[in-house]
């Protein structure tokens, strides 16, 4: 046999034992990407929401909600409080079209 | 510079935050103008500060819910909300949407998707733009001397005229608007805006505030305000289906949310000062630069499309924000008279 033609075997037989091996060691066909929220450079709520975010994400999106409304009430209310203080009528407007 | 960088956990990137606060801010200004969540606008700010585009949707979506209940409030206030119309047109709105997003799923089978869409956009925008320029056309002609009763207001297009005949009932009154019709004509028409929406993929209020005030004849400052209250209910609904999808980055929206709110009050008051007519042709104006981006879009022009979108946003913003100032100083000018005179 000449020494070409054992190499190309040797190279055949590393093929048909390799590739079985590396789809088993793949594990199983893969799934969807999955984000994961990293905590490690978080910390107080953001790392809450972090968590949050990683374990159960139909409560992470009900305080996505529910906190972006609170947040939104909040500061519109904190606004109109400041912007009342300009002594400006705020309650009343004429529709003017042209 | 590193306290100029917020860490986004989710998204994992660490973003400029004085960014988002900007781009609140001048969203904030446009959205309450203009009574728009204003989606075309944020998503490729957002892109360009390193979101990514599934996360730039998303958070945009929740932020969107958030200044257009501020601005809903303020808007409230000065009577132009019509909550009745609000809450007919959300049936449709919701039942539009769905329907436009099967349309897409539909078309997605048969490919090319993206590129159909991009251009039926172009095509509605276009008409829009036509309509508000066409109007605005109309009734210049109309207020020059000798071509009108000077007892009448000119009017542009009358389109709604037309619409309100068809009295299927049953027909109501919408006090703040100020007309009576059947109640299928708003249900058709947000469902119509619904379907846009939803087949181009955002919130609607480019189609519907023109809607309102072309088809259904609502006065400008009505269609603003009523057309808010819609988006804050649908925004709500974005918000929640995105973050159960995992594409909401809470930390930017918060921030973003606090430029927004500032945003938000100074584009609705401005609305007080400013006469309907240049608030729909500022609106105009705004829809050309958005036909523009989205066909350099088409055309790969990837950052000349968002340089085009963001500095239109700030143009516009700084605008709205001199027409505020303006009115308010005049204002306050005018109390200090009368309390003079009246000391």
């Amino acid at each position: 046999m000449s020494r070409y033609r054992l190499k190309f075997l040797m190279c055949l037989m590393f093929v048909f034992l390799a590739v079985p091996s590396f789809v088993l060691a793949g594990g199983a066909g893969a799934t969807n990407l999955v984000v994961v929220a990293d905590t490690r450079r978080v910390s107080g709520a953001f790392r809450f929401i972090a968590n949050l975010y990683n374990t159960d994400p139909l409560m992470f999106a009900v305080c996505v909600t529910v906190l972006t409304a609170l947040w939104g009430g909040l500061l519109g209310l904190t606004m109109d409080k400041l912007i009342g203080l300009s002594g400006l009528n705020l309650k009343s407007r004429k529709l003017v079209e042209h | 510079m590193d306290w100029l960088y917020l860490y986004m956990p989710i998204a994992g990137v660490d973003i400029f935050w004085p960014g988002l606060v900007l781009i609140g801010l001048s969203v904030g200004i446009i959205g309450g103008f203009f009574g728009m969540g204003g989606a075309w606008m944020v998503t490729p700010g957002l892109n360009i500060l390193g979101f990514p585009m599934a996360f730039a949707i998303g958070t945009d979506m929740a932020h969107i819910a958030g200044k257009s209940i501020v601005s809903t409030m303020r808007h409230s206030k000065f009577g132009n909300v019509d909550y009745k119309l609000g809450l007919i047109m959300v049936l449709g709105t919701l039942a539009g949407i769905e329907c436009g997003a099967r349309l897409v799923m539909h078309l997605e089978k048969i490919g090319h998707i993206e590129s159909v869409v991009r251009w039926v956009y172009v095509v509605i925008l276009c008409l829009i733009a036509f309509m508000v320029f066409y109007d605005y056309y109309k009734v210049t002609r109309k207020k020059q001397p000798g071509t009108s009763d000077a007892n009448h207001t000119p009017e542009g297009i009358t389109w709604y005229k037309t619409l309100h005949k068809f009295k299927l009932p049953p027909v109501v009154h919408f006090k703040a608007a100020g007309f009576t019709c059947s109640v299928w004509l708003p249900i058709g028409i947000s469902f119509l805006t619904g379907v846009l929406a939803g087949f181009l993929g955002i919130g609607g209020g480019l189609f519907r505030m023109p809607a309102l005030v072309y088809l259904m004849g609502c006065p400008t400052h009505i269609a603003v305000g009523t057309d808010l209250f819609e988006v804050m209910i649908s925004g709500l609904y974005g918000a929640f289906t995105y973050s159960l999808k995992g594409r909401v980055e809470l930390v930017a929206v918060f921030v973003m949310l606090t430029g927004a709110a500032m945003g938000a009050q100074i584009g609705t008051i401005a609305t007080k000062y400013a006469k309907g007519y240049g608030i729909r042709l500022a609106f105009g104006l705004c829809v050309v630069a958005c036909i523009i981006s989205i066909i350099l879009k088409q055309f790969k022009f990837t950052m000349p499309s968002a340089i085009c979108i963001l500095s239109t946003i700030s143009l516009m913003a700084i605008y709205i924000t001199v027409v505020m100032v303006k009115g308010a100083a005049q204002e306050l000018r005018v109390k200090k008279e009368h309390a003079h005179v009246a000391g």
